[in-house]
């Protein structure tokens, strides 16, 4: 039986350090409120001791300018010390951008302000690497007219796109996984918005990864039952020590959701 | 003269880096073969991808790969492990994007997953229990429940049920690895697979097909 995923996000933000531009471990609240906790590689090596499903990397501010090499680097130096499948994504906007990131180490490359600005970029980067290889990411946010709306450029533009309807597109044009996430959720640990996560599981037929919200172990275990996701990814809730995968794997196992117990 | 130990087929598609690092891990030296004439020196080849089958079997034509992974792999009988897009190009013929022809060293068709409950998601990713073959090498000194890692919408549809060497199942049953004299291939991926995955890899290093 396939199993459902547990998936950390590793958020990366560029910091001057020393004369040079790197990548940083951070956390967010919202989009908006940033906290640099470590380095990227480093805390991968402790997800992949605690058996994670998956990892997600996202530069989270490298749709405002060109950073996609900053991103290569890091995913480079992973590669050589996690041997479990992970998804890279932020600022992608080419398909020699996509290429870099796959023969790099990257198993899936996540796509979102470029896919808004160019939806063939999806049909594009499918066409060439499989659908299994796009992700799309959709980060929403309520609106004051209390519509659901699609925003880009990591939270700072808003679209006119509904999250529901840009999926079904997004699976149309060929993507092959969801990752999407919820603004107003994100980094507050107050749970996942599993209303909006159970609408796009039920309008597209590519899995879906939920995410944004999770403060406790149940969270991921109702993204699942309730929302069935097929994987839930965090940042904020795995990137403080005194909770971690065992104890939401526990949790999950425990709610009758088939998931991997350990290696 | 053999020179490395593992030779990585680079035809310009595929995730080299990862199958590198990992077999460098288990301890193996390396060596990525950009030209046919590169795979006359190494002892065993690996054969990656990340695509579509009709690129895959276009480039590895294009670039002179087809008759030299012929010559090694079929003639001198060189031990070869297919991983993802790189074992579904060992099938006759492949439906993705079109009907091609791949490079016909298994009976089998490559088409896409189907499985019987429609609610099922497709692409297949994420991590699935294998049921596997005791007697197959790559799965030596495994419990009898391990899961791998997969990311696909096709697989290797096979006649002969003797090349089946471990399935998994989607609401039905699909090709998870395939196994013929010198060739083994995975349709997940080892060299992601976490523990398990490496110690397949390390079970690849170990084979002696002639031997056996």
């Amino acid at each position: 039986m396939l199993k459902k995923r547990i998936i950390p996000k590793l958020q990366l933000k560029a910091r001057r350090i020393g004369g040079k531009t790197r990548l940083v471990l951070v956390t967010s609240i919202k989009f908006s409120e940033y906290i640099e906790i470590g380095d990227a590689v480093s805390q991968a090596k402790i997800y992949q001791s605690q058996a994670a499903d998956e990892l997600i990397f996202v530069d989270i501010d490298a749709s405002l300018d060109d950073k996609v090499n900053l991103l290569v680097d890091v995913i480079r130096s992973a590669a050589e010390e996690i041997f479990m499948p992970f998804c890279v994504g932020g600022g992608v906007k080419t398909i020699d951008d996509f290429r870099a990131l796959l023969l790099n180490g990257a198993d899936k490359v996540s796509i979102n302000t470029s896919a808004v600005d160019n939806p063939d970029f999806i049909n594009e980067a499918s066409g060439m690497f499989g659908a299994q290889c796009v992700v799309l990411s959709i980060d929403f946010k309520k609106s004051r007219d209390g519509n659901y709306r699609v925003w880009t450029n990591c939270g700072t533009k808003e679209t006119s796109l509904d999250p529901v309807e840009w999926s079904v597109e997004g699976e149309k044009r060929g993507a092959g996984e969801i990752l999407l996430t919820s603004i107003d959720r994100d980094g507050t640990r107050s749970g996942l918005d599993i209303e909006t996560v159970k609408r796009v599981v039920d309008s597209v037929s590519i899995p879906v990864i939920a995410s944004g919200g999770c403060g406790l172990a149940s969270h991921f275990a109702e993204g699942f039952t309730k929302g069935r996701a097929d994987a839930v990814s965090a940042g904020t809730y795995f990137s403080f020590k005194d909770e971690n995968l065992m104890q939401v794997r526990s949790q999950v196992k425990n709610a009758g959701v088939p998931i991997r117990l350990h290696l | 003269m053999k020179m490395a130990t593992i030779g990585i087929v680079d035809y310009g598609m595929g995730n080299i880096l990862s199958v590198k690092n990992a077999f460098e891990y288990c301890g193996a030296g390396v060596e990525v073969c950009s030209s046919p004439e590169n795979l006359k020196v190494v002892e065993k080849l690996v054969l990656p991808g990340v695509g579509a089958f009709g690129d895959c079997i276009k480039n590895i034509k294009e670039r002179g790969f087809k008759d030299a992974l012929d010559e090694e792999v079929i003639k001198k009988k060189t031990p070869i492990l297919g991983i993802c897009l790189g074992m579904q190009v060992m099938a006759k013929k492949g439906y993705e994007n079109g009907e091609n022809e791949g490079l016909g060293w298994f009976d089998a068709e490559v088409v896409r997953i189907e499985p019987a409950d429609k609610k099922l998601r497709i692409p297949h990713v994420g991590w699935n229990d294998l049921d596997f073959r005791e007697d197959c090498f790559l799965f030596r000194g495994m419990p009898e429940h391990i899961d791998a890692y997969f990311v696909h919408s096709y697989y290797m549809k096979c006649v002969n049920k003797s090349d089946i060497a471990a399935s998994f199942d989607y609401s039905g049953s699909f090709t998870a690895a395939v196994m013929k004299g010198n060739i083994i291939a995975t349709q997940f991926h080892p060299e992601k697979s976490q523990d398990y995955g490496r110690k397949m890899l390390e079970n690849f290093i170990a084979w002696n097909p002639k031997s056996a």
